[in-house]
């Protein structure tokens, strides 16, 4: 085999080099040559493919991502900002807790078991790259129709992949979101959030600082699994008819990833090590140029000293591979050994495969001769940048004028109750526990809140009781709507889920998926979303920590519905006092906060018995959800709130259903005198809670309410029968509710 | 002084701190052991815990059953030493044969994460002494291969001598002979149990506290022998 060097390309200018096929624009091809002043080797050619693709270099969505930090809100909180592995904010107490979220989709399409399993692993390794150890993870899913047949190829795999994964590793799973809708047919999202938690001075970043320090590869041997993962997977689309790309999925192996877990926190908590990177797409190309770029901006490798498990691998299949369950460490030669004996105690390989230096030089040597020569920086953060045309769809004004006023409303009792009845089953509002029953939520033992609750809670700290909150929405049906509005829905929900908990929201992740970047009407979309979730940020004060972009999500020229997810980390400084969903006490008293109005445009209620989308989206007002959240965190600290439950999808209804069965005992609920019964039930208002309080506490939760500008309305009280009745309506039982609300997942899925 | 419970550490363990922590609420003193190495350091007491020892590969249960920590631990329970199994720390008992049977994959196909009734049927085992017999409690379950299975000959055995320690109610989560959740050995102080006790020590975390009794069991029976 002929290894093709850069003294050899030095000398063969004309060689003809397979860029398009790697990804690479010819103008990119082109920088490139420029960049080196003469045409990149194999090997480096392999390099800039994998770094430059969209989906490491966010080239299409990087001037809408600054917007991040431009209108960041003031906050000492942010200890370390966008643009590492993962934001850390301060918790207090000396801790500091990191969090992400990051996309998995086209794998997951491909490979649904693997996809969603590998998904899991590559996240959990990006919050240890900070020097945490993580405490959870939370999945946010969307599939296509649930009766879809493709939905029961993809969604049994997906949900096995996560479970077979997460409950291996060791993490309990706390929650996330299933959403059903045909855009996602031939392109589910599978996006995996993980938190974990570490004290101020174990802080790590991706540097390698220190001339003279070592470059430790530890972990999974290489293999030839992922290769091209990234350029080829993750930014182009699936068309029909094309060659099956499995080859190019990575097979995960959570076990490794448990014992990487453990050596890992072991080094970083012995002090043994000066930088850390994980290896996830673009691997070892990605970790040395990184690595190098953010440190002494030099680095030399030795890449035939990389432990293989396929000996046969080119040395540019070896720069490009994926394989899971790898990390990276930059290493003082002084602490090499007992770096290696811990490594060695947990049955993990390691072995040393580069060396810091001061070059301004990544150089990469294949059995002594030279393969790479670039500047890492321009490898790793100087890649294209694109302003990508947009512009506002024409259909818009049509989609927004056909509102769903028109639709058949429900109105006598007997509708109304069969329309509960059918709504409570709609997929996305049935029980998902079909789905969480797979992923143990036990584990580690801090699970204080975990589905169907409001949001994840999980105890930090176990002398004090400190713990963070953590819940992750977005509705597509809204962003699609008005994109600028459905963004900052999205944050609501999440910061209002947090709320509800009782945790002080403090920061946000997202993961921004939409179609492809090269449709001008795409590119606004996310222009739009990105713009409304930057300034709504800014405006409660929750600055967004990092978060991921996934593009090309699209079958032939549909792209997916626009799918901003936000996930918002609250603190709870005692998750004693943190709030169910579960009211408690017959005789208390339930309130629902905020104003309710007829509000249908992309709600729940029109797509699953309309299947219409069409109209604007619930207004938002993020100050009315700044006052509601401070009713909730304030309520919750002062125990004055026995329940609450963040009203959106599916509206009160959907609410009371769910805190009735979680608690097992009814209500009788009042429709207040403004309200049709069917608005009240069904809207999908935004800035609304359901609370619920001991009777003698009223006075004491208006006061709360009146200080902080929020309107409340007594709907009614929590009683000892097992039905729930919306007076003067109608009476149901919660054996038929608890029928129609667990009944669906399970016959669509087994 | 303290009834120091040793706690086995394989590579795959995860519930491992669950049972220092629920053997610190209930009064002991845990010790944390390593598979590698078959020093028991004076342990009164060992708990084998749950998660994927060696990722489950080829059996689970299978490779665990030979860590030099387990020659040790053998040899402990057949001179009496209280040893319990839970659930991936069961299946490493039957593996080892110190209790009969063995556990396969659920009948539903699925991991199963749930809050999981049972009875107890035995209180005279050293793990289960503190709970009333007949008592109904609930403590999470979770597992892939829970379900027991043993011939026809080793469940009459068992059910005529009292081996069954608990028992599923309202349903049977992965289609375990008999509705078995745990058994114990003729002398009573080996006890596998597929349900985590450690899971259900706290009120905040756990469903229950019900989980609390099996480790102030060992607790007193240690002091009190």
């Amino acid at each position: 085999m002929s290894i093709d060097t850069v003294a050899a390309a030095e000398v063969s200018p004309e060689q003809s080099q397979p860029f398009a096929e790697l990804g690479l624009k010819p103008d990119e091809y082109q920088q490139i040559r420029d960049i080196l002043g003469r045409r990149p080797t194999s090997s480096e050619l392999a390099m800039y493919s994998v770094m430059w693709s969209e989906h490491c270099s966010y080239k299409s969505s990087k001037v809408h991502l600054r917007q991040f930090g431009e209108k960041a809100p003031k906050t000492d909180a942010l200890l370390v900002g966008i643009g590492e592995n993962a934001g850390v904010v301060d918790i207090g107490d000396g801790w500091a807790v990191t969090f992400k979220v990051e996309s998995h989709n086209h794998p997951s399409y491909v490979e649904p078991y693997q996809g969603a399993a590998t998904g899991i692993g590559g996240i959990v390794r990006d919050i240890m790259s900070m020097g945490a150890r993580p405490l959870a993870v939370m999945d946010p899913l969307r599939f296509g129709p649930a009766d879809a047949p493709d939905t029961g190829r993809v969604l049994p795999g997906i949900v096995a992949g996560i479970g077979g994964y997460g409950n291996c590793l060791g993490l309990p799973n706390i929650g996330g979101e299933i959403v059903f809708d045909p855009s996602y047919i031939g392109n589910p999202l599978v996006n995996a959030l993980c938190v974990g938690a570490m004290k101020h001075e174990d802080i790590h970043l991706a540097s390698a600082k220190g001339v003279g320090n070592l470059v430790v590869l530890y972990g999974a041997r290489t293999g030839g699994d992922g290769i091209g993962g990234v350029s080829v997977l993750a930014s182009e689309t699936f068309s029909d008819g094309g060659p099956t790309k499995r080859p190019s999925v990575q097979v995960g192996d959570p076990f490794m990833e448990k014992l990487l877990i453990e050596a890992t926190l072991e080094v970083l908590q012995a002090g043994l090590v000066e930088g850390i990177q994980d290896l996830g797409g673009a691997g070892i190309s990605c970790a040395t140029s990184e690595l190098a770029s953010n440190g002494e901006g030099g680095m030399h490798v030795w890449l035939d000293r990389v432990l293989l498990r396929d000996a046969t691998l080119s040395p540019e299949e070896i720069l490009m591979s994926e394989s899971q369950e790898r990390m990276c460490a930059i290493v003082h030669p002084d602490r090499l050994v007992e770096f290696m004996e811990r490594c060695a105690k947990w049955e993990v390989e390691a072995v040393v495969i580069g060396e810091v230096n001061a070059t301004g030089r990544l150089t990469v040597d294949w059995h002594g001769e030279r393969i790479v020569d670039v500047p890492p920086r321009t490898v790793a953060h100087d890649g294209p940048v694109y302003e990508r045309p947009y512009h506002r769809p024409p259909w818009m004004d049509a989609l927004q004028a056909d509102t769903p006023d028109h639709l058949g409303r429900p109105s006598t009792a007997a509708e109304l109750k069969a329309t509960l009845l059918t709504m409570v089953a709609a997929p996305n509002l049935a029980s998902k526990s079909w789905v969480t029953s797979q992923y143990d939520r036990y584990v580690l033992g801090n699970t204080v809140l975990a589905q169907p609750e409001d949001a994840g809670m999980i105890r930090v700290d176990e002398v004090t009781g400190l713990g963070v909150s953590l819940a992750t929405d977005c509705n597509g049906r809204f962003a699609k709507l008005d994109p600028y509005a459905g963004a900052q829905l999205a944050l609501a929900e999440a910061y209002r889920n947090v709320a509800a908990s009782g945790a002080r929201p403090l920061a946000v992740t997202n993961c921004l998926n939409f179609g492809s970047p090269e449709d001008p009407e795409v590119m606004w979309q996310f222009a739009e979303a990105a713009r409304g979730l930057a300034d709504g940020c800014l405006q409660l004060g929750t600055p967004v920590t990092g978060g991921n972009v996934s593009f090309y999500n699209q079958t032939g020229d549909t792209a997916i519905l626009p799918t901003p997810v936000v996930g918002v980390l609250g603190v709870i400084s005692d998750v004693a006092k943190r709030t169910s969903i579960a009211w408690d006490s017959p005789g208390d008293h339930i309130y629902l906060l905020g104003d309710t109005n007829n509000e249908f445009g992309g709600s729940e209620w029109a797509h699953h018995v309309h299947g219409h989308l069409g109209g604007l989206p619930p207004k938002v007002d993020l100050e009315r959800e700044r006052a509601l959240g401070e009713v909730l965190v304030t309520g919750s600290q002062s125990r004055l709130l026995v329940a609450a439950h963040d009203v959106s999808d599916g509206g009160v209804a959907q609410v009371l259903v769910e805190m009735a069965l979680r608690a097992g005992t009814g209500a009788t609920v009042t429709v207040p005198d403004a309200l049709e019964p069917f608005v009240f039930m069904f809207a999908e208002s935004a800035g609304r809670a359901v609370v619920v309080v001991d009777p003698s506490d009223t006075g004491q939760l208006s006061a709360l309410c009146k200080q902080a500008g929020v309107p409340l309305t007594n709907i009614g009280v929590v009683t000892s029968e097992a039905e729930l009745t919306f007076a003067d309506l109608f009476t149901v039982s919660l054996g038929d509710l608890k029928r129609e609300h667990e009944r669906t997942l399970p016959e669509l899925f087994g | 002084m303290s009834v120091r419970v040793g706690v086995v550490t394989f590579p795959g363990s995860l519930d491992d701190r669950d049972a220092v922590r629920a053997v610190r609420i209930a009064g002991g003193e845990a010790v944390a052991l390593w598979h590698g190495d078959d020093d028991l350091k004076k342990v009164d007491a060992v708990i084998l815990p749950g998660g994927f020892s060696y990722g489950d590969y080829l059996r689970c249960g299978a490779i665990a059953r030979f860590a030099p920590v387990m020659n040790s631990i053998i040899e402990g329970a057949k001179t009496g030493m209280p040893v319990l199994g839970i659930c991936n720390g069961f299946q490493i008992l039957c593996e080892s044969h110190l209790l009969p049977g063995a556990l396969i994959r659920n009948d539903s196909l699925h991991f199963m994460c749930r809050d999981q009734r049972l009875r107890i049927e035995n209180t005279s085992s050293v793990w289960t002494s503190e709970f009333s017999s007949g008592q109904e409690i609930v403590i999470p379950l979770k597992n892939g291969e829970g379900g027991y299975v043993a011939d026809e000959h080793t469940l009459d055995v068992l059910e005529a001598e009292g081996r069954v320690v608990a028992r599923y109610l309202e349903v049977n989560p992965n289609g375990s002979r008999h509705d078995i959740a745990g058994i114990c050995n003729e002398r009573g102080n080996v006890v596998g149990l597929m349900p985590h006790p450690e899971h259900a020590v706290e009120s905040l975390t756990g469903p229950t506290t019900d989980g609390i009794p099996f480790f102030t069991s060992v607790l007193k029976s240690l002091v009190s022998a």
